[in-house]
């Protein structure tokens, strides 16, 4: 039996493709470089001077891996949450609420941590 | 079908066997610990964002987040927080082998989840060494 090609490009039963699949790998991967350095990062500046950690985390550099981290993050935590939530929400309108709960927490952390990460960039 | 069921009393039908039926395997503890790790490090993204917050909003107020950070309580939440990170990041990069095809079977899939928690414990104890030894910190055997 042939699949037609139709529903292989991003239809299956589903009538979705597997965009979170690859979407929740995509911001893994990403992770697997930037948490690490993020770590890294942290653990060096952990009690330092607001100064130096001023001009470390605005250092243009840091700042875009830092943008790039909570933007990836952000989306790795909405995705992952919406499965757990789908796993185990079964009322139909608490599965709705929740997932609009999950994707404006995980928008609303990274807008928080991006304005930071902006601030300290362009002064202020 | 209606009727039927309204006239005979409930019965208990036969479900499939579920996690208090199990006795608990590694592959499987591993993957409620990615599950947990994985809602903690959900949370504690806030964490992140407050103390960047507070690095961009005054001297006065990244001083008092980095006090709380370095009370007893703020340590032990610090220390779960990177632990959480790395063992999550352990077990996606378990998932990236799966995802692959490879190490499926048991033999690879036990030394591959026992991997994840050891190896996590073994890393967020060499960066709290280093984080120890980068601050000079004086241990209790010192």
């Amino acid at each position: 039996m042939i699949t037609p090609l139709k529903r292989v490009r991003g239809l299956g039963s589903a009538h979705e493709g597997p965009g979170h699949f690859v979407r929740q790998r995509l911001t893994a991967a990403a992770n697997l470089v930037l948490v690490p350095f993020a770590i890294g990062l942290i653990a060096t500046l952990a009690g330092a001077e607001l100064g130096s950690v001023k001009a470390t985390l605005g250092h243009p550099a840091i700042a875009i891996a830092l943008l790039v981290l909570v933007v990836s993050t952000a989306v790795h935590m909405r995705i992952g949450m919406q499965v757990i939530i789908e796993d185990y929400v079964h009322t139909e309108s608490a599965k709705l609420l929740l997932l609009l709960v999950n994707t404006f927490f995980s928008a609303a952390v990274a807008a928080v941590a991006i304005f930071a990460v902006l601030k300290l960039s362009f002064g202020g | 079908m209606a009727e039927a069921s309204s006239e005979q009393p409930a019965r208990a039908r036969p479900l499939s066997p579920h996690l208090q039926i199990y006795r608990p395997q590694i592959n499987m503890v591993m993957s409620i610990f990615h599950r947990l790790t994985g809602i903690a490090l959900y949370f504690g993204a806030l964490l992140l964002a407050w103390w960047l917050l507070a690095a961009a909003t005054s001297p006065d107020y990244f001083a008092f987040v980095n006090g709380l950070f370095a009370t007893p309580a703020g340590m032990v939440v610090l220390v779960g927080y990177t632990w959480a990170l790395i063992h999550h990041m352990l077990g996606g990069l378990r998932h990236f082998i799966w995802d692959t095809g490879a190490n499926l079977d048991i033999a690879s899939v036990n030394l591959l989840s026992w991997s994840t928690i050891v190896l996590s414990l073994l890393l967020t104890a060499g960066l709290w060494f280093f984080i120890a030894s980068e601050r000079g910190w004086v241990m209790p055997w010192q």
